[in-house]
């Protein structure tokens, strides 16, 4: 059984211009200790998901339709209580600023045991303790002194290895990461990659990575699920979709990345946006601007369908 | 390929801001709001009433030759004694009171009004010069700014007012009255304006597009005129509508204490005040009526100002 | 012509911009009164160290690095968005700094510009997209009437891939890359033969990105442009990029040509920066992430700047700041390549 399942998830926008759907009817799971990425332009609604997930979706957006299970049992209809103590102590969080994701008014050593004593039962001394080994874990240098400093002092990079430490403090079952790594250099990105990649295989947790970065994906995930437009495009293992991406759109994105070593003059590109919201195609989404377009494609919505590869594609291309 | 006329261009330019203006969010949530909407009105009512009081008042109530001591102290129209030709009654004078308001209101709103332009002027400019080139400019600015918010913008008009009173000559006093009151208000009034204004151009110094426009070699005066005002200008409109207001109660306060307008072209104020010394005499409609109107006037800028932080809220962010 | 000649001839071309020991020191100590009661020191932000490279015209410069290496703080400076602490910038062998008259400066301000990074802030929200491509028009009075400006205007809108009815709207009515685009019809509008371009798509999507790649090369071409790009992305700076500098912390580490760079990376700070690119081929190569963080400007440590994270590092790089020199067709500020120890 998957750790964590959504069915059908649909994520509405209520304006008076009408009803706006973000994500519209998507499905996905996340096996135990497997890494799924998440990528898509913006607008696509990955992180909205992910927000959905925890269950801090900010109104007037709403869960409209679907089910999201963590390890058989639902949790989006769950009261606020409930949730709270879910997140934290299942689901960790690692957010993309780390300079607003804690607090400046708290040394890290306060944020750290507080979030251990809320989620798990020990002493001061014992929490203090365990605080100090996560910190130490995730790589600062004389962890017991970095306690009773504030964030401020910190940099990036090492603000952001906080924020996993604190994600990881309750041993959690799964991590949703919203962009980790955006805002810090590509140095420390490289070594906060790893690290995240260290730790989730050595506890065994679960991570759903939400980027835009298709090379932090590749570097990380197991299985990766493209985002277009409120939909799943495509999803399979990493090698096939990057290597062999069977989706229009997910061919088009990976040949407008461009690649060191590889001398085309020019990128591929994919003519035209992405549409807003209030601008969403009937049938499917990508067909404006899609090389394969047929009728079809215009009338018709395609849900996910087995392709002649590993991964499933949502396109008409692949209908037996 | 079809070419579009110039004027033909302008016109579809025009046509489109208004539906742009109509369809907008402003508007939206303006019409969505009765309370905005009432408060709207009644300062439209007002501002009409001041513009148009010589024609739509019963009775010129400063003209000498109009009005009959007979008819003096009638209470309002809807009791005992009243008299249906005098709504609201009349003063010791016989001035109709309805008429008396609609004149004052011309008052306090000319000054009002005037009074906010002025300081807005003063404090957009200084703003806009201390939060753009910073250094001692900035920090002169700020702290005269600072001293002036420390001291009560009542006893700076009342200053002002008393230096302009021993300065000028005697006969020109009382026509230069509102001109030393509009100043004396808008003087105490420019440090807001200009606090609000140095923030707001601190913002927009660190962006991209102004940037651009010095790499064109575009001197700081066009920058901070074309390029600096337009978007700082929502907040200062809120300050001015606020601030309106404000002004409207400091006159009336002004005028109350015998400070302010002469009483030849009186006030709501001035009214209040003269009502006063009749209150306890009986015959409070002389005085109760002005303050309703002044507390009517104040209420509905007040929440027009408010709604108006509310709805350009979400487009300064 | 022998190729002694040709090489000489090569080298006598007078490059476009020319920058030498270009510096820049911010003064980012607290009041006078502030320091007195806290005894602190005067705090200096060295931005940009002592830089010197030339542009060919024509070429592709990139400048790569990461945050506070100063490449930014370089585009401005070219750019005359701030004066130089010390050094000089030459654009066609006129000394910036030494004009006077404001029609000079003028006039060599035309010849350049510049797109910015955020394409949200860099367009005047109020002002309608006709008028902020006709204004360095405007100011460098390059086109007389009313209906010539329209006329250039909507050429430009087609150039860069837009429509002349979009000159009637505003900015909040465009996508991220279709700003980049008015940004880019802006800068070309009064005829520049040089584009400083900060991180231009970084805030763009990777399909936007692309677009805006090819139609920045596709200029290059039809215009003869020369352009200098800054940029954090080194998969972007290979795919636009003639030559590189590599800078860290205020100072040049490498200079090359794109493909010598990339092939043969010479400075230990150039081969971390490339092996911090993702491997999207899945070729499953190990990457060693390196230890350490960028230290912060205000104090950069003595010697080479990049000594506290060089795996070859000796004692001569903590105590001397490491003078470039050619090595194999490339520029290299490196104490380990000039010994010979790599």
């Amino acid at each position: 059984m998957p750790l964590l399942e959504v069915e059908n998830l649909r994520i509405e926008f209520p304006t008076r211009r009408g009803i706006l759907v973000a994500v519209d009817d998507i499905s996905f799971g996340i096996d135990e200790g497997e890494v799924l990425g998440v990528v898509g332009e913006s607008g696509a609604g990955k992180s909205l998901t992910g927000a959905a997930i925890i269950g801090l979706l900010e109104p007037p957006g709403r869960v409209a339709a679907g089910v999201i299970r963590l390890g058989g049992r639902r949790i989006d209809d769950l009261p606020y209580e409930e949730m709270r103590r879910i997140r934290g102590k299942e689901i960790g969080t690692i957010f993309q600023d780390p300079l607003t994701s804690l607090n400046p008014l708290y040394t890290i050593g306060q944020q750290l045991v507080e979030t251990v004593t809320t989620h798990m039962d020990l002493t001061a001394a014992q929490a203090r303790q365990h605080a100090i080994d996560l910190i130490g874990e995730v790589g600062i240098p004389t962890p017991a002194r970095c306690m009773d400093c504030y964030p401020h002092e910190f940099s990036g990079g090492m603000r952001q290895r906080i924020v996993i430490a604190l994600a990881l403090c309750a041993n959690p079952r799964l991590i949703i990461a919203d962009e980790p790594t955006t805002a810090l250099d590509v140095s420390i990105q490289a070594q906060i990659i790893a690290l995240l990649k260290r730790l989730c295989r050595e506890h065994g947790t679960s991570v759903m990575l939400i980027t835009h970065d298709m090379g932090v994906i590749a570097e990380t995930a197991d299985r990766v699920a493209v985002m277009y437009v409120g939909r799943i495009a495509e999803i399979g293992p990493i090698r096939d979709v990057i290597k062999n991406a069977k989706h229009p759109y997910t061919v088009g994105l990976m040949g407008a990345i461009p690649l060191v070593g590889c001398d085309a003059d020019r990128l591929t590109q994919i003519d035209g946006s992405m549409p807003r919201l209030t601008e969403i195609p009937e049938g499917c989404g990508f067909n404006p601007r899609c090389g394969h377009v047929m009728p079809r494609c215009r009338e018709e919505r395609p849900d996910l369908m087995a392709t002649n590869g590993a991964s499933l594609a949502a396109c008409w291309l692949y209908e037996k | 390929m079809t070419s579009i006329s110039s004027d033909q261009r302008e016109r579809a330019g025009l046509r489109a801001s208004i539906y742009r203006l109509l369809d907008g969010d402003i508007f939206y949530s303006f019409s969505h709001s009765p309370l905005v909407v009432i408060a709207a009105a009644i300062t439209l009512a007002y501002f009409l009433a001041a513009v148009f009081a010589p024609f739509i008042a019963p009775q010129n109530p400063f003209d000498p030759g109009a009005l009959n001591l007979m008819d003096a102290l009638t209470p309002p129209a809807w009791t005992a004694d009243g008299n249906t030709r005098f709504l609201l009654g009349t003063d010791n004078q016989g001035r109709d009171i309805l008429s008396t308001i609609m004149y004052g209101n011309r008052i306090s709103l000319v000054v009002g009004f005037c009074a906010v332009i002025f300081a807005a002027t003063i404090g957009v400019s200084l703003g806009m010069a201390a939060g753009y080139f910073g250094g001692w400019i900035e920090t002169i600015i700020m702290r005269i700014a600072d001293i002036k918010l420390a001291i009560p913008g009542i006893l700076i008009a009342l200053m002002v007012d008393g230096v302009a009173r021993s300065a000028l000559p005697l006969e020109m006093r009382e026509d230069l009255a509102i001109y030393v009151l509009i100043f004396a208000i808008g003087f105490s009034e420019w440090p807001r304006y200009a606090r609000v204004t140095r923030g707001a151009t601190m913002v927009e110094r660190s962006k991209d597009y102004v940037a651009a426009a010095r790499v064109i070699g575009i001197s700081p005066v066009p920058i901070l005129v074309r390029h600096i005002l337009p978007n700082v200008m929502g907040p200062v409109l809120v300050l001015g509508t606020i601030g309106l207001a404000l002004a409207i109660i400091m006159e009336a306060t002004l005028s109350f204490l015998g400070v302010g307008v002469p009483p030849t072209t009186p006030s709501l104020g001035t009214l209040i005040r003269i009502g006063n010394n009749f209150l306890f005499s009986g015959e409070w409609w002389i005085t109760m009526f002005p303050a309703a109107a002044l507390v009517i006037l104040v209420l509905a800028v007040n929440l027009l100002g408010d709604w108006l932080r509310d709805a350009l809220n979400p487009k300064l962010r | 012509m022998n190729m002694p000649d040709a090489i000489r001839k090569q080298d006598e071309v007078m490059p476009l911009v020319k920058v030498k020991d270009l510096t820049k020191y911010f003064d980012v100590s607290k009041n006078w009164l502030a320091r007195v009661i806290e005894r602190q020191p005067k705090m200096i932000l060295k931005a940009v160290d002592g830089i010197d490279f030339a542009i060919k015209k024509g070429e592709t410069l990139s400048l790569v690095g990461e945050s506070g290496c100063g490449k930014s703080t370089v585009a401005r400076l070219i750019v005359g968005l701030y004066r130089p602490t010390r050094g000089t910038v030459q654009f066609d062998g006129t000394d910036m700094a030494s004009l006077s008259s404001r029609t000079e400066t003028s006039k060599l301000r035309q010849r350049l510009q510049m797109i910015f990074q955020d394409p949200y802030a860099s367009l005047n929200p109020r002002w309608r997209v006709i008028d902020i491509i006709a204004e360095p028009m405007r100011a460098f009075g390059t086109v007389g009437s009313k209906a010539e400006l329209r006329d250039r205007v909507n050429l430009l809108l087609r150039q860069v891939g837009l429509s002349s009815v979009d000159g009637e709207k505003y900015p909040h009515e465009f996508s991220g890359g279709q700003r980049q685009r008015i940004s880019i019809a802006r800068a070309l509008s009064a005829n520049p033969e040089f584009l400083l371009c900060d991180e231009p798509t970084s805030a763009l999507d990777v399909s936007v990105q692309a677009q805006i790649l090819n139609l920045m090369k596709d200029l290059q071409k039809s215009l003869g442009l020369t352009y200098l790009f800054i940029s954090h992305n080194l998969a972007v700076v290979y795919h636009v990029s003639d030559r590189i500098g590599v800078m860290y912390l205020g100072k040049l580490c490498e200079l090359a040509s794109a493909r010598d760079l990339f092939r043969s990376p010479k400075h230990p700070y150039t081969r971390l920066l490339l092996d911090t690119i993702p491997d999207l081929s899945m070729r499953g190569r190990d990457r060693q992430p390196v230890r350490g963080e960028v230290p912060n400007p205000i104090n950069p440590p003595k010697g080479c700047a990049f000594h506290k994270r060089c795996p070859f590092v000796k004692e001569r790089c903590r105590m001397e700041a490491p003078r470039g020199r050619e090595f194999d067709g490339a520029w290299v500020a490196c104490h380990a390549i000039e010994e010979g120890r790599m």
